[in-house]
């Protein structure tokens, strides 16, 4: 086997594990509340994958993500029949539609800035839509607005599963996890998301070379506010209600973490976002003032961790290959980073 | 809208403004000369405004209690910078919004822990507690008069500092060539360790003197660093010129935006950012190179 | 705008100028490129020299004055607009995808013109025409036995072919061409000179140069500029012989 195919055969062996053990989750565990929380990491991993799509792949590092978040959120509590459950398909593509369509109109705006600028735009932003729905009419106020029914999966009317079940729900989750996977390998892979390498890499390069380089970060802003606004859909489904506070700085600044301390890549970021709920999960039951260690830890990581948690795995990977080659005696390979796999 | 209340709202803009200023000129002022990006500054500003609560509380006496909060500040600012900041200079912004977002953690549940998160009121001094009338039925607190006036005196002070000292002028040396100023002899790290507590002691200074004003409660550092944001954006960045115009254009629109159009309950100046951004997106006075 | 490399092309600086602040760094500079010279702009540092081949590639817009491409005003063309018609140019300073590897960018580069450049589905590695077009350029430029190196482990001879190669894989009319042989040694040079006598039939290539004996060797053209103005224009040995020239630049110990 080549050094390639090796590293293939790894990674596409390391992602169909994964799967499977989350697909097999429920059959495992019999606490609802466990199975509640493996559902909030699947949901924060695709919010967590939609804003890799920005950071890792196109270089715009957004500190208001959760404004696309909780627009799919208010859009879901806000569009769901009253009395009676909605679909499920058609309430997702509706919740991503409007955050795609908010990520149109704010990217318009804060993608003429860069660097420093653009994260303190993007952060602006969030917070205008927060005071938005935390003081206008009609959202619910600081209260929020309740969703009473799950949703179902079906078409023209017939429910063929109804998601009030738990682990209907979770699988229902897992499956637009593996969707947006999906969905994110293949944009990577194409020219589109070829290009966007190339704009994180070296704009200038990019714009010399003749690409419409602010009409590409406007797609790349698009597509993760549409998949983020999916996620925040789930979460409204899943707790039944919404807040505020999902516009807060604190989930931009949660999920931007996510991404970070996870690493490259959508698998960095899944990493990221199962360390992230489950750490804050089991901190939070051990002390009140758990932000306290949680703030300590996320210096000390962000220091000590530069390339996160895959990106040091990578490396430990890196370093044992070319140990392993020069014991062997032979030249150790180049790998173009394209070739990479997710 | 009568001619006395226009009066008050003007007053109240121009005192929000010149607040926002200070506390705006920090956060320029530690990233433009030392390029550090610290979302940590809101909670400066917070902690200036506890410290004033619970020093008052203390000591009985607000000015005692701005004098030493003042040294306590810029001696905080230096420990802080020495045994934090200076770890930040070598990293990407994107380290340093995690690692100051860290820092915001700690800040507020330290806060937590020390002081509680009730909200508070400062007591004013009674020989500032009175208001002035204006106009035949308005009354304007004196305190305010006060703390504009002192925001003025602050203003023009740091001025002075910038444009007429040898500190200014190695400050402003460092700012354009952090090399070349260090082979000239000026120690870099200790100037940061200066300006970084120049710009902790404006904001813990502006918490402290705006306290009374408003209330002292537990979010009011991360709404003060967003507004922050907004001054450095609209006014462009590493421009203290461009932070000032800025401070008070929001000033502006945000309190008549209030008094004016309560539904729209303070998304006013978002909205001028997005027309800044729309127009001009470099800033009113910036550069349009961005770091 | 699309051009064929056949097409017989120009691109024409027309009394460009640039003030930035108090400083005129180019000061009413007109001059032609056509397809099968080589034009080359040589004066000292600080000439403008860098400056005038951002104003014809539009990464900067002039004070006053205007680029003629073929006869049409492009003066308000963006910088894309400007490559995808067919104005490539190379960096001073490499300017290359270091992390990616050197059949990438080659492929990036060629893929900006083409017609779906921003397809979301298919493979961008199945991409038959891009990936032509960057294995001819890199072929052209002797990259070809690179291809698969990272491009920021190349020698920086290699990375300065690489610029080129990159240049050439957009399919240009026109190179504007900065300092291609900035840090290279004499078989490099002498390299590079040979890919640039073989582009001049096909090409309208302005090349801004320090290195005098490879500007006369391989120029048509030669404009010499000083403090953003031009002080000559004309032939190789035209430029050789003017007074003006040899007391600004060249020195005025006899020459040949």
């Amino acid at each position: 086997m080549t050094f390639f195919t090796r590293r293939r055969a790894w990674s596409a062996s390391s992602w169909t594990l994964f799967l499977l053990a989350l697909a097999a989750a429920p059959a495992m565990l019999d606490g609802g509340f466990e199975l509640e929380l493996l559902s909030k990491v699947m949901i924060m991993s695709i919010f967590a994958a939609s804003l890799q799509l920005l950071v890792g792949c196109t270089g715009l590092v957004s500190l208001g993500h959760a404004a696309f978040f909780g627009v799919g959120a208010y859009a879901t509590a806000l569009v769901v029949p009253q009395a009676g459950a909605a679909n499920l398909v058609a309430t997702l593509a509706f919740a991503g539609g409007v955050s795609m369509l908010f990520a149109v109109v704010i990217g318009l705006l804060v993608l003429r800035t860069r660097g420093i600028y653009f994260i303190m735009v993007t952060l602006a932003f969030a917070q205008m839509l927060y005071y938005v729905v935390h003081d206008g009419k009609g959202f619910g106020g600081s209260d929020g607005t309740y969703l009473y029914f799950k949703p179902v999966v079906g078409m023209f009317g017939k429910t063929w599963v109804d998601l009030a079940d738990g682990r209907a729900f979770y699988w229902a989750v897992l499956a637009v996890l593996v969707f947006t996977l999906g969905v994110l390998r293949v944009v990577m892979r194409s020219r589109f998301g070829h290009a966007l390498a190339g704009i994180r890499h070296n704009e200038q390069r990019m714009t010399a070379s003749g690409y419409p380089v602010f009409l590409y970060k406007l797609a790349s802003f698009a597509i993760g506010g549409a998949l983020a606004g999916i996620a925040g859909s789930l979460y409204a489904f899943q707790y039944g209600f919404v807040n505020p506070e999902l516009f807060s700085w604190h989930q931009s600044g949660n999920v931007l973490l996510m991404v970070i301390l996870g690493g490259p890549g959508f698998g960095g970021a899944i990493a990221g976002a199962l360390v992230f709920v489950l750490l804050s999960d089991w901190l939070s039951e051990l002390t009140k003032h758990w932000q306290l260690i949680f703030g300590l830890l996320i210096i000390v990581s962000v220091a000590m961790l530069p390339l996160g948690l895959t990106g040091g795995v990578a490396a430990c990977h890196a370093t044992i290959e070319r140990l392993c080659a020069r014991r062997r005696g032979v030249p150790a390979k180049t790998v173009p980073k394209e070739e990479r796999a997710l | 809208m009568t001619l006395a209340t226009f009066f008050v709202q003007c007053l109240n803009s121009m005192q929000y403004g010149l607040l926002l200023f200070l506390v705006a000129s920090g956060l320029t002022l530690v990233f433009g000369i030392m390029g550090i990006v610290n979302l940590a500054h809101g909670s400066f500003y917070m902690i200036g405004a506890y410290l004033a609560y619970s020093l008052t509380a203390l000591t009985g006496n607000l000015f005692v209690a701005l004098a030493l909060g003042l040294v306590l500040s810029l001696i905080f600012g230096y420990l802080l910078e020495w045994v934090f900041f200076s770890f930040l200079y070598e990293r990407d912004h994107l380290q340093q919004v995690l690692m100051t977002y860290g820092l915001i953690l700690v800040i507020e549940e330290l806060r937590s822990i020390l002081i509680g998160d009730d909200v508070h009121g400062v007591a004013v001094p009674a020989f500032l507690a009175g208001s002035i009338a204006i106009g035949n039925d308005m009354l304007y607190p004196v305190y305010r008069l006060f703390v504009s006036a002192a925001c003025v005196v602050l203003a023009l002070a740091l001025y002075w500092l910038i444009r007429k000292t040898r500190v200014g002028m190695k400050i402003r040396a460092g700012a354009s060539n952090r090399e070349m100023a260090q082979s000239l002899g000026i120690d870099i790290g200790l100037l940061y360790r200066v300006v970084f507590s120049l710009g902790f002691g404006l904001a813990v200074m502006s918490g402290m003197l705006f306290a009374p004003v408003s209330t002292v409660y537990p979010g009011m550092g991360a709404q003060m660093l967003i507004v922050c944001f907004l001054v450095v954006v609209i006014g462009g960045i590493g421009s203290i010129t461009g932070a000032f115009v800025a401070a008070l254009l929001i000033g502006f629109v945000d309190t008549f935006g209030k008094v004016l159009w309560q539904e729209g309950a303070g998304i006013a100046i978002y909205l001028l950012m997005a027309v800044i951004l729309l127009v001009r997106p470099a800033g009113l006075l910036g550069e349009r190179a961005m770091r | 705008m699309t051009l064929a490399r056949s097409e017989s092309t120009s691109l024409r600086a027309c009394n460009l100028t640039r003030r930035f602040g108090g400083l005129t760094a180019v000061n009413d500079v007109s001059l032609d490129v056509d397809v099968g010279t080589i034009h080359s702009v040589i004066g000292t540092n600080g000439a403008g020299k860098s400056t005038l081949i951002n104003l014809l590639c539009g990464e900067l817009t002039p004070t006053s004055g205007d680029v003629m491409l073929n006869d049409a005003s492009i003066g308000g063309w963006s910088q894309q607009r400007r490559a995808r018609a067919g104005v490539g140019r190379t960096y001073q300073r490499n300017n290359v995808f270091a992390p990616l590897s050197v059949m990438e960018n080659c492929r990036l580069a060629a893929q900006a013109r083409m017609p779906r450049a921003w397809h979301l589905h298919e493979a961008a590695r199945r991409c038959v025409a891009s990936n032509e077009l960057a294995a001819a350029a890199l072929e052209h430029t002797g990259l070809t036995h690179c291809a698969m190196r990272i491009a920021g482990t190349l020698s920086h001879g290699q990375k300065r072919q690489l610029e080129i190669a990159m240049c050439l894989a957009g399919e240009p009319a026109i190179l504007l061409l900065d300092e291609p042989l900035a840090g290279m040694g004499p078989e490099e040079t002498a390299r590079m000179l040979e890919l640039l006598q073989s582009l001049r039939a096909e090409h309208a290539i302005l090349l801004v140069e320090h290195d005098m004996d490879a500007v006369f060797a391989v120029s048509d053209l030669v404009t010499v500029m000083v403090d953003g103005a031009v002080i000559a224009s004309g032939t190789s040995d035209e430029i050789r012989a003017n007074r003006a020239v040899q007391s600004a630049y060249l020195g005025t110990a006899d020459v040949e």
